[in-house]
């Protein structure tokens, strides 16, 4: 069997419908498991206090903001080169997901950053990198209701999906490339002299495992709708036809 | 209760906005795919009954 086989809308449903009940069922259980693990039953960090509690969504909202345009990147270069739509739709369905994510780690971010940073809001490498990764979100999305013909929608916006590519690899690595930011380093690393206490990091691996099933999860469902929605728009246009 | 001490608003206040984020992305995503539905097996019968 060929994974190419669910480039066809028809496979894509018949395997999606079967996956869904069991992604979502995953997702539920995995994220409130990471989210009540981290919220009630970690200690608080001796110099952030409490606040350490937002790494469970700030650092996997992050990880999703930035994993879910590489995902956007390889589905619009398959589009590019193979023209396979459920292919395009699925970048499609993908940003909004991508784009609240980001919303979500800016937010926190933030919020986090008041107390600990004394500012809301810093021209940092990772932070500007993150807004700039917004942005492009935004502007993936407002590009595909500007556009008409469906086709050539699909192709205008994989193009900006590989230019945005540019900034979802510098919201990843800026604080590797700029050392003058307030941004600290990764906080998962498997280099040993920097790597957060397991007390915080098993509930955070769990917490980023529920985040990655329930972007899957919607994918999917949003995969599914905009399938609906094209078959919507050529039994349409059959009937103007007609 | 978990004892927040003095960053209980900030972290209740992270924790808001990221469920009401979610939330409205959740409700957006079902809502869409139930009116695309509705919309499209509509059009599937609209077309069979006339051929």
């Amino acid at each position: 069997m060929s994974i190419w086989e669910y480039a066809n809308p028809k496979k894509f449903m018949e395997t999606s419908s079967w996956a869904l009940p069991w992604v979502t069922g995953l997702a539920v259980v995995t994220l409130l498991t990471g989210l009540v693990w981290g919220f009630f039953f970690t200690p608080d960090d001796y110099r952030q206090g409490s606040t350490v509690k937002i790494i469970y969504i700030h650092v996997p909202a992050a990880m999703m903001a930035i994993n879910c345009w590489a995902m956007m990147l390889v589905t619009s270069l398959i589009w590019l080169v193979r023209r396979h739509h459920v292919s395009v739709l699925a970048a499609k369905a993908a940003a909004p997901v991508g784009m609240t994510m980001t919303l979500i780690a800016l937010f926190t971010g933030a919020i986090w950053g008041q107390p600990m940073w004394g500012t809301w809001w810093a021209w940092d490498p990772r932070l500007t990198s993150f807004l700039i990764l917004f942005l492009f979100y935004l502007g993936y999305l407002a590009l595909w209701e500007a556009v008409d013909d469906p086709d050539s929608a699909a192709d205008l916006t994989s193009v900006l999906c590989l230019v945005g590519s540019v900034f979802a690899l510098l919201s990843r690595y800026a604080v590797l490339f700029w050392n003058q930011g307030l941004h600290q380093g990764a906080s998962l690393s498997l280099d040993s002299k920097e790597h957060v206490s397991d007390v915080f990091a098993y509930p955070l691996w769990t917490s980023m495992a529920g985040f990655v099933l329930l972007f899957l999860t919607l994918v999917l469902l949003r995969t599914r709708t905009e399938i609906r929605a094209r078959r919507l728009r050529a039994l349409e246009a059959r009937e103007r036809m007609a | 209760m978990v004892g927040l001490g003095k960053y209980a608003a900030t972290v209740l206040g992270a924790y808001a906005v990221t469920i009401l984020l979610l939330a409205v992305l959740v409700i957006a995503t079902l809502r869409r795919g139930r009116v695309m539905r509705e919309r499209l097996e509509a059009q599937e019968r609209r077309m069979a009954r006339h051929g």
